[in-house]
């Protein structure tokens, strides 16, 4: 089915390349790379993960800047070969430790050897103790008998101009990395009230439930490993976790919920040429909670020559920006801790050439940011259970969790 | 195997310059193999990585082959994997080196560790060198005996890499039988899984040649494999659950009770984590339900919500594939997504060809009560900073108008863009406009006062100048400047480089002139001088036609410049349906990433799943295209909406009589013109009005012409002949006809003359089955070149669902046609030989 593998750096030199049925032209890797480099002359639009040039498609995902890349002249199904790149390119991570170029080079053998059980004939995943044992150098042994579980949360909100939220939804994903010894079954508690499937309600109704009580997922799905037997009683999922990281289960909730960032803009215009931002960040969280890495974004007038930034008296760890190719500005701060607010405040200068309605032209106000120990939805790990080998068998369980912005976006 | 790609950038900063290091490489490998000092395993491992590192990015290392072999003989298994690597990389292009290694890898497929056996069996069946043969089929065939799985795993995949480099060699072991037994018997689900593959692979190849496979392939496909499959599905990988799916994909299920175990069997697969489980189990619901309308839409609600859970885990590159087929769906069934069009909204940081995917489908489930949100939403995109996405959202508020929904506030949004002053969002908004008056007329009040107020001179881009333009001359009374603009774009004549904007200059102009005529006279002198003297051959001719028009008589001018008109209620589609439903039938492959069928971008031996065995399979248009070529009357004729509909006519009509096969021929009537058409195709083979349609008349005429016709058995002393009414809406899938036709015999077998008017006629093949299709014969794929055509038709009896299924292979050079007749009720076949002989020999006869 699959006809070669590579994977490319940045800059697109070989650093994996493996050819499975000798029936694509040579130079493939170099077709693929210079028709990624230049899909668009403007290179305003990224090239699609799927192509056909010649009678050959090229499949690729990037992973931390590599271009992880199978070709095939067969009629697949692209979310097969997309998902077999993307579990390629983690089970390398696993067992590298590390993913990067470098990497990659010092343990190629080992690479070569993962991708030939994957992808020649046997395409069972390695976390098989098959596998495992076929990998003849290991990664150096892992020290502690201990199971990370981390519950990581996307959230997309769109405010309207006037501040009501348009459209809200929360994508969740359960991870685990598992170093516990013989693969022992696991048990993971969800929270009791938890319901799936908004029922025959429409999907974005907010009058459900706000604030209190159920979790209510709109739909998840679940890891081949996971059993749902005792699921619908009492909300447990029992699994025997394969070898390196995973994802037990996807969900996706729409339920409202209470955005952790407020944003307000205000626009004005100041002078003939000149108009003044204000941007005003509060944290809608509680105090003991410190978001992280936030970094605000507005796009701006395309007549925008000039931006002066005020922040306010004895902010730390804050940083402007304008960045005058794509007249957008920028904020960053490093840190926003709950329950507090903070106001930027940009002197635009515009040059004289005609323009328009300055608000409609600038944003919408975008953030990202990633929240430690939070998440929106309220799902949790009531508690995570390992089968016992022995009474003084305790291994350590890490249960984390992490909300981040998918897309944040207030208009304005 | 052909060693990688030579690269040309610097991609480490140990690449060796030339063939110093490699022959450096040579003689430190050469002293190293005899040796057998301490700790001469690591010096060997670091001289191996350096080959294997070389051959990586491109430089050729073939050269040191014979030392590699040499200093194989280890029993370091990192070594020995080096080895096998290297060995598999060059073998290929070194066919007489590669004889060296078939010793040691002879020998490490018997070596105690499985692994190494593995490893080695691998290597060995991967030399690909066609001479080498010989020495696979012993350690395959105890591979295969391995009591390791997983040597097992390799053997079995082996075989088919064998029977990829010699076919006969792997035949004649009997291999696919061993595979056979161990695919229903191995206790490890992966060796069963890799059987399966291997032996789908190898019968579909032999089928064409061997009675015995296509036999084989067949049982593939037979309840008790499928089921055995089926009912083990939970204990294979994810990506073997794949595999098992598209088999279930394939088969046929007898009733709609095997088809709702089946899908309840299945249910669970849709919560899976892995898309490709998922897109694939889909695709099989969707395809058992085709013929239950109720239970189709059902699936519709059910797969909705797995679906946007995809979209919204995984990397973009994974959602993108998921997102793809979520598209498809909601083009043909908009109405099912239409309460979820907020899923569909833009993020920003999406990245173009989603947001491209996301826009067409807001559009298309724009209805009553959601459009005033949508329209809302896709006007902050026009105001986007992503310009080309910008241009999207305008197109696509436009086309929501044209859809017919609650008008009032789109045309007002519509407006709104022409005030924004931005050029690229007035030119697309003008070229709305200009649409939206073609099919609205009731607006050019609105429109026009909007319009009237935008200065030509900001408008740039040729299709909006050319909309702005047919404006000007369309509504020239309404609009006071028009004239004089028209003038002054006029006086710039040759400043405007696109032709079509000269072109709709001339008409405009002309327009405008009947209906102000003391005002437009200059101008229109003006321009009919400038277009007489311009160097596009349309321009030109456009403007000498208009002048002589106007001197020949005036008043025909205006009628042909003026003519009333009637407002546009449909715009053209730009994708046939027939295209659309073969994507359909694709589902889950890069067909609907592409939005193309198959055959547009693939050439045949690579359509994959998808790939119609058979003597189908042989057309050069269609492996697939069994899955899709289908034209009948009900599906072309269908649009979209009517998906779920139509299907639930069938049901209907069907009646209890049927047992759950998907076709059926509804014979209502869509409209007056099809009506007419189901008419003339009712004629019957008997009607006296229409010499030579009669069997017995036409079959003179052809002994008359001596091709010696079997004789007729006269079909039961039936007092009367059958009166043989086609059908002009039979329906028929693929799947179906690939079904009957593999178990219907052959009823009637002959050969007919064609015409010398039908041969000339016959240019294509798609001639002829529009052709046969007015007859109420239809083509399921067809195939070919001049002076070879093969078709395959099928009818059906109007009153009753019996089928009739023809091959037909057209030698244009002989005029000779042959036919096969394979029909449902046999005595019928005659009756119907003669009228499809009838239809044929009326092909290119004017």
């Amino acid at each position: 089915m699959i006809s070669q593998f590579f994977v490319l750096s940045q800059r697109g030199d070989n650093i994996v390349f493996r050819d499975y049925r000798g029936e694509i032209q040579k130079g493939s890797t170099e077709i693929f790379f210079r028709k990624v480099k230049f899909w668009k002359e403007d290179g305003q639009e990224e090239a699609p993960p799927v192509f056909n040039l010649d009678g050959v498609n090229y499949f690729h995902v990037k992973v931390v800047g590599l271009f992880f890349v199978a070709t095939t002249r067969v009629n697949v199904s692209p979310s097969l070969v997309l998902e077999l790149l993307q579990r390629i390119a983690r089970v390398i991570k696993d067992y590298l430790g590390i993913l990067n170029e470098e990497s990659l080079r010092k343990n190629f053998v080992l690479v070569y050897e993962l991708l030939d059980e994957v992808i020649q004939g046997t395409k069972r995943m390695p976390g098989t103790a098959v596998t495992k044992s076929v990998v003849a150098n290991d990664p150096t042994g892992r020290r502690r008998e201990e199971i990370f579980v981390d519950l990581i949360e996307k959230i997309s909100i769109t405010f309207s101009s006037s501040g009501y939220i348009l459209t809200s939804e929360i994508d969740g994903t359960i991870q685990m990395k598992s170093y516990l010894t013989g693969n022992p079954e696991i048990r993971l508690a969800l929270n009791d009230d938890l319901t799936i499937g908004r029922g025959g309600r429409s999907v974005f109704d907010y009058r459900s439930s706000s604030g209190t009580g159920a979790v209510i997922l709109d739909d998840c799905n679940f890891h081949e490993s996971v059993h749902l037997d005792s699921f619908e009683m009492d909300k447990t999922l029992s699994l025997v976790p394969p070898d390196g990281e995973f994802t037990v289960m996807n969900y996706r909730l729409t339920q409202e919920f209470k955005p952790p960032f407020r944003v307000n803009t205000l626009i004005e215009e100041t002078g003939a040429l000149k108009a003044e931002v204000i941007i005003k960040v509060r944290a809608e969280f509680s105090s003991s909670i410190t978001a992280n890495t936030i970094m605000v974004q507005m796009p701006l007038p395309k007549y925008t020559t000039r931006a002066s930034f005020e922040l306010e008296p004895g902010a730390i760890g804050q940083t402007t920006n304008f960045k005058e190719a794509n007249r957008r500005l920028e904020w960053g701060l490093k840190k926003i801790v709950g329950g507090s607010e903070h106001t930027l405040r940009a002197k635009l200068t515009f040059s004289p050439e005609s323009h328009g309605n300055i608000t409609k032209e600038s944003g919408p106000v975008s953030m990202t940011f990633t929240i430690p120990m939070y998440n929106a939805s309220r799902l949790q790990v009531k508690y995570l259970q390992i089968a016992k080998k022995s009474g003084t068998y305790n291994p350590y369980r890490w249960v984390r969790y992490v909300t981040q912005a998918n897309s944040y976006v207030a208009r304005i | 195997m052909a060693p990688p790609a030579q690269s040309h950038r610097s991609s480490s900063p140990s690449q060796p310059s030339g063939k110093g290091e490699v022959s450096d490489l040579k003689s430190q490998l050469r002293q190293l193999a005899g040796s057998r000092a301490p700790g001469v395993d690591d010096s060997k491992r670091d001289l191996f990585k350096k080959v294997i590192s070389y051959m990586t990015i491109g430089i050729d290392v073939s050269a040191v082959f014979g030392e590699m072999v040499m200093c194989s003989a280890t029993s370091d298994i990192v070594l020995k994997k080096m080895c096998y690597l290297y060995v598999g990389n060059y073998a290929k292009v070194n066919p007489d080196l590669a004889l060296l290694t078939i010793n040691f890898l002879q020998r490490d497929c018997k070596d105690a560790d499985p692994m190494i056996r593995g490893l080695a069996l691998r290597s060995l069946c991967s030399l690909r060198v066609a001479n080498l043969v010989e020495y696979l089929v012993g350690p395959l065939g105890s591979g295969l005996k391995d009591n390791s799985s997983y040597v097992r795993i390799v053997a079995v995949m082996g075989v088919l890499k064998l029977y990829h480099i010699s076919a006969s060699t792997c035949v004649d072991a009997d291999f696919p039988q061993t595979l056979k037994h161990l695919m229903l018997n191995d206790s490890d689900t992966q060796v069963v899984a890799n059987c399966l593959t291997a032996l789908q692979e190898i019968w579909s190849a032999e089928a064409s040649t061997s009675e015995e496979a296509s036999r084989e392939r067949e049982a593939l496909l037979s309840k008790p494999v499928v089921y055995y499959f089926l009912n083990r599905i939970r204990e294979f990988s994810e990506w073997a659950q794949c595999l098992v799916l598209d088999l279930a994909a394939k088969y046929v299920p007898s009733d709609n009770n095997e088809i709702f175990d089946i899908m309840n069997l299945l249910e669970d697969r849709l919560q899976h984590a892995n898309g490709a489980v998922v897109l694939a189990t889909i695709k099989l619901f969707l395809q058992l339900t085709l013929s239950m309308a109720d239970v189709h839409q059902q699936v519709y609600e059910r797969i909705k919500a797995p679906l946007l859970t995809l979209v919204s885990s995984g990397s973009p590159e994974q959602s993108y594939a998921v997102l793809s087929h979520l598209h498809l769906l909601v083009m043909r069934a908009p109405y099912i997504f239409s309460s979820d069009y907020k899923h569909f909204y833009c993020q920003y940081n999406e990245p173009s060809y989603v947001k491209k995917l996301k826009l067409e489908m807001l559009t298309a489930v724009a209805n009553e009560s959601n459009t005033y949100e949508i329209v809302t939403e896709l006007c902050e995109y026009a105001a986007n900073v992503d310009i080309p996405i910008a241009r999207e959202s305008i197109r696509a508020v436009g086309k929501i108008a044209l859809q017919q929904y609650d008008v009032n506030a789109i045309v007002d949004r519509l407006l709104q863009f022409l005030e924004m002053e931005k050029d690229y969002v007035t030119a697309e908004a003008l070229v709305l406009v200009k649409d939206l008056l073609r099919k609205y007329p009731q607006w050019s009040q609105d429109c026009i006062a909007v319009v009237g107020n935008i200065s030509s001179k900001n408008v740039q881009e040729p299709k909006a100048k050319a909309a702005l333009i047919w404006m000007l001359g369309e509504y020239s009374q309404e609009m006071h400047d028009a004239p004089y603009i028209l003038e002054s774009l006029i006086e710039n004549w040759d400043e405007e480089h696109s032709a079509e904007v000269r072109l709709h200059l001339l008409t405009a102009v002309m327009k405008c002139f009947f209906k102000r005529p003391p005002e437009t006279q200059n101008a229109l002198g003006a321009a009919l001088a400038a277009g007489l003297a311009d160097f596009h051959q349309d321009v030109h001719d456009r403007a000498l036609f208009y002048y002589r028009v106007l001197q020949h008589n005036v008043s025909v001018a205006e009628r042909v410049v003026n003519p009333p008109k009637q407002a546009v209620s449909v715009f053209a589609d730009t994708q046939s349906s027939e295209i659309k439903d073969r994507i359909f039938d694709e589902f889950n492959s890069l067909s609907v990433v592409y939005q193309k069928p198959s055959y547009m971008f693939t050439d045949k031996e690579h359509r994959g799943p998808f790939e119609f065995s058979d003597e189908l399979g042989n057309l050069s248009i269609g492996a697939e295209s069994a899955a899709g070529t289908v034209v009948p009357a009900h599906r072309v004729e269908a649009n979209d909406k009517d998906l779920l509909l139509s299907t639930s006519e069938k049901e209907e009509i069907r009646g209890p009589s049927n047992n759950g096969s998907a076709y059926s021929a509804p014979s209502y009537d869509g409209s007056a013109i099809s009506a007419a058409s189901q008419a003339l195709s009712e004629l019957t083979i008997l009607n006296p009005s229409v010499p030579g349609l009669t069997p017995q008349s036409s079959l003179a005429i052809d002994d008359l012409l001596g091709l010696g016709l079997p004789e007729i058995p006269s079909p039961a002393p039936a007092p009367s002949p059958p009166l043989l009414k086609l059908n002009s809406k039979a329906v028929l899938d693929p799947g179906t006809f690939q079904q009957k036709w593999r178990q219907l015999p052959i009823s009637l077998s002959q050969e007919y003359s064609v015409s010398p008017q039908g041969v000339a006629a016959l240019t294509t093949s798609e001639a002829l089955l529009r052709h046969m299709q007015g007859h109420s014969i239809h083509c399921i794929a067809s195939g070919g070149q001049s002076p070879n055509f093969k078709f395959f038709f099928f009818a059906q009896k109007a009153e009753e669902l019996s089928t009739f299924l023809v091959e037909c292979i057209i030698n244009t050079s002989s005029a000779k046609a042959q036919i096969k007749i394979k029909a449902d009720d046999q005595s019928a076949s005659q009756a119907f030989s003669a009228l499809f002989q009838s239809a044929l020999s009326k092909f290119g006869v004017p």
